[in-house]
This record gives structure tokens, sequence and C-alpha cells, in this order.
């Protein structure tokens, strides 16, 4: 009895010190089953606020200056733009039916949404609040990726099972690239030279050369004791911290893969909460986070030591994630 | 080819019930655009005309040519990838006459023998069909007999529905979990109710339930509308389950004669289980999760209708079809066997798992989901069932006891 209630304090004591070197931000996390979006301080780890928002709550984006996080509230057909200071949805923007994942281009003006219902990506001016454009794409769009100039943006179709590059200057596809079942995550490397896409069916994740648009690998998972059909690759981070690695979130096999950018072996499976979706980095990247959806929690990994450090609760179905460097209020 | 234009110079008796399904091309972007079109995939989807039954309960509506919808939403989801591609799917729908025969049918309406057949066809018609075209590849539908899966397989056949032994097995998984091991098995009149019955006597021993008392259901239904039924099921059903002390009443009414009545009416107040109350299937209007949302709404859409089983794999075998073909970059027959039994094949069909076909008798495998009439219950395989190569083969025939021959 004894020793377990040793362990909790160690642990404790290590997420306190390294609390003090991580600096101060907030975690946003979107539940979706609760309409909810959680807070989560970075430097306690604990659920600071609970906000009420619209029905089924998915993908969320935090402004460039982290003033406003806008969230795809897909059962309300459009962005809800939450005031971070006031902690109030001050207005919506349009953003076509079931808006479910979307990204910020490199000026911060414009959304690019994936419609999962509608097969379309749509362009969204938020100064204007008005849809620039809306993209036909394959059946089921999903993942949105901007490359780091913003030139380019890659959307996933989980049906069609394809990566669509889409050129941002005159909105039109310019190549397809065939990917394994059910295409979900698309992330740019930090060079702009990769796209990383998983395939959460078909167990992989694609890296497709960004100028060829050919893919020059696939990484297979494999987890002993685990059905290969219990692997689904979902998220993906690539970090730019000169590490070389990345992570990729293996759904209901609960695990983190770790891989090296370099020689794509996996490095390190770690064990998170059940049905792990999506993932963000610290600001510092030494941290990363993970919302786990059957279990109702964030998984805190200590990137250095590349080990789980505390799982949070937060509400039901936590979904999106987005981190802000400035601590909120 | 054109079969309008066949039609309209042979004036065969046939042509009536053939239509060609036009396909849209939907048009992408510039390079999308450029693509020719490479590769034509010809379907041939058989279904016979039959007026569809009127089901028991007013709240169910007559579906005219169940499943077909289906076939035309994975058509138009294969469409759009092949659109990037350069490949062309195109859906001939052949309805054969209530008496007519199957496979002059099929001759009239092609020129050549059909490569692809999906069959929306009962154990004999598929049959017949299979061995009129060994060289077609098959893709079954409907039929959820055994013994199409066992003794009766064939070489050129795949099933996309379970079979009533997978449907059985999920369900009696469920049962076992919940410790629900006493069960009484009522049997309708027509032999696919006793299938259906032999199916969940054989899941039973399998997973350690106990037949407490059996008995048959065999008085003729009257008409289905009538002004005042309540009356007589409230005096006939208690009477008919007069039953020992048990968990579950099982029932197998396939074809939906009597099994609504037995729940809230019999003697025992105890949950109703199998073709009526809480239900194994392959689909059901209240699935939700895994993204299935998405492609009810897409259904809904082009069908005004909810989706069918026979929807749903009509679907995946279109996507089964469009994900060979897309990867082998053919619309030959055999070619596409071999990619759809390799280890490569992955169908994403909305239960939470990669689908795959077994390679020793053609079965797709597939979680089965365990209903009530208007929401999910729970999924199997269940936790803690399980097995060496996939947990889906908890479910139904698994290779050690097939005793199909020929498939491979």
């Amino acid at each position: 009895m004894k020793r377990p209630s040793y362990r909790v304090c160690f642990v404790g004591a290590v997420s306190l010190m390294l609390a003090t070197n991580a600096g101060a931000y907030s975690i946003y996390v979107s539940n979706e089953k609760d309409n909810t979006i959680s807070i989560i301080d970075g430097d306690t780890l604990k659920v600071t606020d609970t906000v009420t928002v619209g029905e089924r709550p998915r993908g969320i984006v935090l402004s460039h200056d982290s003033s406003v996080l806008y969230m795809c509230t897909s059962d309300e057909d459009h962005v809800e733009v939450l005031d971070i200071n006031t902690l109030k949805v001050t207005h919506t923007l349009p953003s076509g039916p079931d808006p479910e994942l979307m990204s910020l281009n490199p000026e911060g003006t414009k959304l690019y949404i994936a419609n999962e219902d509608d097969n379309l990506v749509t362009v969204v001016n938020i100064d204007e609040r008005t849809k620039d454009v809306e993209i036909p794409v394959g059946i089921e769009p999903e993942g949105i990726g901007v490359s780091p100039d913003g030139k380019w943006l890659v959307n996933t179709s989980e049906t069609t099972n394809m990566a669509h590059f889409i050129n941002t200057d005159t909105l039109k596809i310019e190549a397809n690239v065939l990917v394994d079942t059910r295409p979900r995550v698309a992330q740019f490397t930090g060079d702009g030279a990769e796209v990383w896409v998983s395939s959460e069916i078909g167990g992989t994740v694609s890296i497709i050369d960004a100028d060829s648009k050919e893919i020059k690998h696939k990484i297979s998972f494999e987890v002993r004791g685990l059905a290969p059909e219990s692997i689904q690759p979902v998220g993906v981070k690539l970090s730019t911290d000169g590490s070389n690695l990345a992570y990729i979130a293996l759904g209901p096999a609960a695990r983190v893969a770790i891989v090296n950018m370099e020689t794509y072996e996996v490095e390190k499976y770690l064990l998170v909460g059940q049905r792990v979706w999506n993932l963000e980095f610290s600001p510092e990247q030494d941290r990363l986070f993970t919302t786990n959806g059957v279990s109702g929690d964030v998984s805190v990994i200590d990137l250095k030591k590349q080990r789980v450090i505390k799982s949070v609760k937060v509400g039901r179905f936590p979904w999106g994630l987005a981190i802000s460097p400035d601590k909120q209020g | 080819m054109n079969f309008i234009q066949y039609c309209t110079a042979s004036k065969h008796n046939f042509c009536a019930y053939v239509k060609q399904v036009f396909v849209v091309v939907l048009v992408f972007s510039a390079t999308a655009g450029n693509a020719i079109a490479e590769l034509e995939a010809d379907i041939f989807y058989l279904l016979r005309d039959i007026e569809p039954p009127l089901p028991l309960s007013l709240i169910d509506k007559r579906i005219e040519k169940d499943g077909f919808a289906g076939a035309q939403l994975g058509l138009n989801d294969n469409q759009t990838t092949g659109s990037f591609l350069g490949h062309k799917y195109e859906l001939v729908e052949v309805l054969i006459p209530a008496q007519g025969d199957v496979v002059e049918s099929v001759q009239a309406a092609g020129l050549n023998p059909p490569k692809i057949i999906v069959a929306n066809l009962n154990a004999i018609d598929l049959l017949t069909v299979a061995d009129a075209y060994p060289d077609a590849l098959v893709l079954n539908v409907y039929a959820r007999d055994d013994h199409l899966r066992q003794q009766e397989c064939r070489a050129n056949v795949l099933h996309l529905p379970p079979s009533r032994a997978m449907l059985a097995d999920g369900l009696a998984q469920y049962l076992a979990w919940k410790r629900w091991n006493k069960v009484v098995v009522v049997t309708g009149r027509h032999p696919e109710d006793a299938l259906y019955a032999e199916a969940l006597e054989r899941s039973i021993k399998r997973f350690g339930l106990k037949v407490i008392d059996r008995n048959n259901w065999t008085s003729v239904p009257g008409a289905r509308r009538t002004d005042s039924g309540h009356h007589t099921a409230q005096q006939e059903i208690p009477a008919f389950t007069q039953f020992k002390e048990h968990d579950v009443l099982l029932v197998a009414d396939e074809v939906d004669e009597f099994g609504e009545y037995l729940s809230y009416r019999s003697r025992l107040p105890r949950p109703v289980a199998g073709t009526q109350g809480l239900m194994p299937t392959s689909w059901h209007r209240s699935h939700e999760q895994w993204g299935a949302t998405q492609i009810q709404r897409r259904f809904e859409k082009i069908a005004n209708r909810i989706m069918t089983e026979k929807d749903y794999s009509s679907w995946l075998a279109m996507r089964a079809l469009g994900e060979a073909i897309t990867n082998t970059n053919s619309a030959d027959p055999v070619a596409l066997k071999e990619f759809i039994l390799s280890g490569k094949f992955k169908l994403a069909g909305f239960k939470g798992k990669a689908l795959s076909f077994r390679t020793y008798n053609g079965q797709l495998r597939q979680p089965i989901l365990v209903v009530s009439p208007r929401m999910l219950i729970t999924v199997s395989p269940q936790q803690g069932f399980l097995h060496q190569l996939t947990e889906l083969d908890t479910l139904g025939f698994d290779e050690p006891e097939s005793t199909c021959k020929v498939f491979k």
C-alpha cells in the first residue's frame, strides 16, 4: 500500500519541476459529445474552465495571435469564434455543411475547411466573414494540411482514398495521390518537402514527396499482442525543433508511435488513453498532448523522457486540440 | 456497349426489364478532366422483380428493389475515384421476372457474358448464376445461407452479407457477456426460419448457453393490416409462451410474421432477441459510429429513405470492386479476385475495423451490430472472445470448421 502513494508523489514532483521549465500556456480541447471546450493550464495540467459551445465541436484552430479560437461545430453547420479573453462565442463564420477539420493560412486571413457531408473544401474569408469559394473534392473530405509557404493545400478524402493537392492561388486540384484506405490527417514537414498522410483503416502513414507528388515511403505499425486491424493511425504531428521525430496517434491501439523522420523507422510506442485521436505540441515542443476519445481524457507526454507523465480528465469524446503560448485569463 | 440500342434492335422480351444506369461523371480539376477513360468496368446487378412483402409493423415501409440504391451510391463513390484515375464504371440493372429464368434474363441484358455480377438473389438463383458464369466474379449481396459458405461454396462467389452463423454468433456472444445463459427458441413455419433457428442452436452450444425449451409457431397469419389485431395477440402469446424459467426468448421469424408480437406479451417478462427485438444485423438505421452518420446521410440524400442491410451489402460490393479496380488498374475478374483475397485488401465499411474476405470461403469478415428497434446496443465480437488471427473470425465458420473445398 505504501509504494503507490510514494510513486504518485514522485510523479507530482516531476511534473511540477517540468512545469516551471515549460512556461505558461493553455491547452484547448473540444469535447465532441459534451458540446464543450475544456481549457487546461499548461503549468498545473488542471482543467481551469469548461465552456459550452455549439453542437458537436470537432476541429479547433487558434488565430495566430491566439486571441480567438475557431471551432468546427459540425452539427450547427458553421464555425464558431470564441474570444479567448472573455470565453464567449462572439460570432460565427459560414463553413458549408458539417465542417470537421480546418487549417489557417500562414497570413491568418483564411480558413480552409473540410465539409464532410458535401464533398467540398470551403475557403472562408475571416475578416469579411464570407465563403470565398467551394472546391469539389473526393467523397468525405477530412484532413486539411497547408504548406509552410501557404502555396499548397492538401485535403484527404476518406472514401475516395486520396490526398488532393490544391494550388491555393488557382484553388484548383493539381494532383491526386492514391493512399491507403480511409485517409485522415495530412501534415507538411516544417521545410515543406514532405506531406505525411495517415490512413486509418489501411493502418499506414504515407509520406508524399511534395514536389513530385509521389509516395516515397509508407510506414506500417506493429504492436505485440494487438490485432493489426486495431492499429488505426489518425493524428500526426511532425516536430520542427530539430529532433527529427514524428508522432502518430494509433486510435483504438491506444498508442502513440514515435517515428524517426530520416529513417522512417518506428522507434517507440507509448501507451496513452483509449481511442487516441489528435495530437498537439506544447509551444516549446517539449510535451505532446493527445485527445483520447473513449477514455475521455488528455494524455500528457514528456518528449525528452518519451514518457506519459499525466492524464487529464476532460469532457466526453475529446476530439480536437489547440495550444496557445499565452495563459488563458 | 449500349443496351438501349441493343434492346431496341432485338425487341427481346426481357429488354423491358433491362435498364441502363447512366454514370454521372463528376468533373473535377483540369488534371482530372484530362484523364482519358482507360478502363471500363461493367457491373451487372441482378435482382428479381417481385413485390416486397408488407412489413408487420406499420412503421416500416415497403421497399421496392431493396438494395439497388446502395449499389448506386457505391457506383457514385467509385466514379469519383475513377474520374481522377481514368476508370469508368457502369452499373447495369437486370430485373429478372418473378417466374423468369435467371440466365435468360442476363443473356438478354448483354451482348457478352458478364464478367462482374452483383447478385441480389436467393441461394438457388445465386448458384444458378455462379454455375452458368464460372469465369465471372459473383458478389452475393442477399443470401445469408450457411451452406453457401460451407459445402455449397463456389470458387467464383464472394459473400458480402454475414451468414446466419455469423449473425447468431454475434448475438450469442453478447448474451454470454450478459450471462443471459438460459434461452428458449421459438421457430416460425418457413424453411428460412428453421435455418435461422439452426444457426441459433449452433451458437448457443458454441458460447456455452443452454436451451431450456423450444416451440414452433405454426399458425398461418391473416391480413397484416387490421383494425383490432392486438386483442388476439394479447390472448395468444401468453398461452404460447408457457416456458420454464429462462433469461431470453429467442425467435426465428425471418419473414416477419409473428416475432414482433412476442415482446411485452410473453408469460414471463423476458427480452426477445433474434429476428425481432434485440437483433444481430450487418446494418441499421440507428448506427452512427465510426463515421457511419456520413454514409447514412449520403444514402438518404439519393434514396429518400433509410439504408437497409441489402443497401449496405450492395454498397460494400461496389466499394470492394472499386478498391480492387483502383489498385490493380484492371477489370479482369481473376485479377480482381486475387487482389480482394490478398493481404493488401482493406475495406472501410464504417464498422471501426478494416473489412477483409476469408480466403477459405469468400465470406466478408465484419463486426455484427446488435440493435434494438431504435438504438444500437452493442457491436460483436465482444471483448474477451479471442482468436489467434483476427477476433472477427470468432463470428461464423472459422477456417478449421470450414467444409468449403473449392474456393481457392
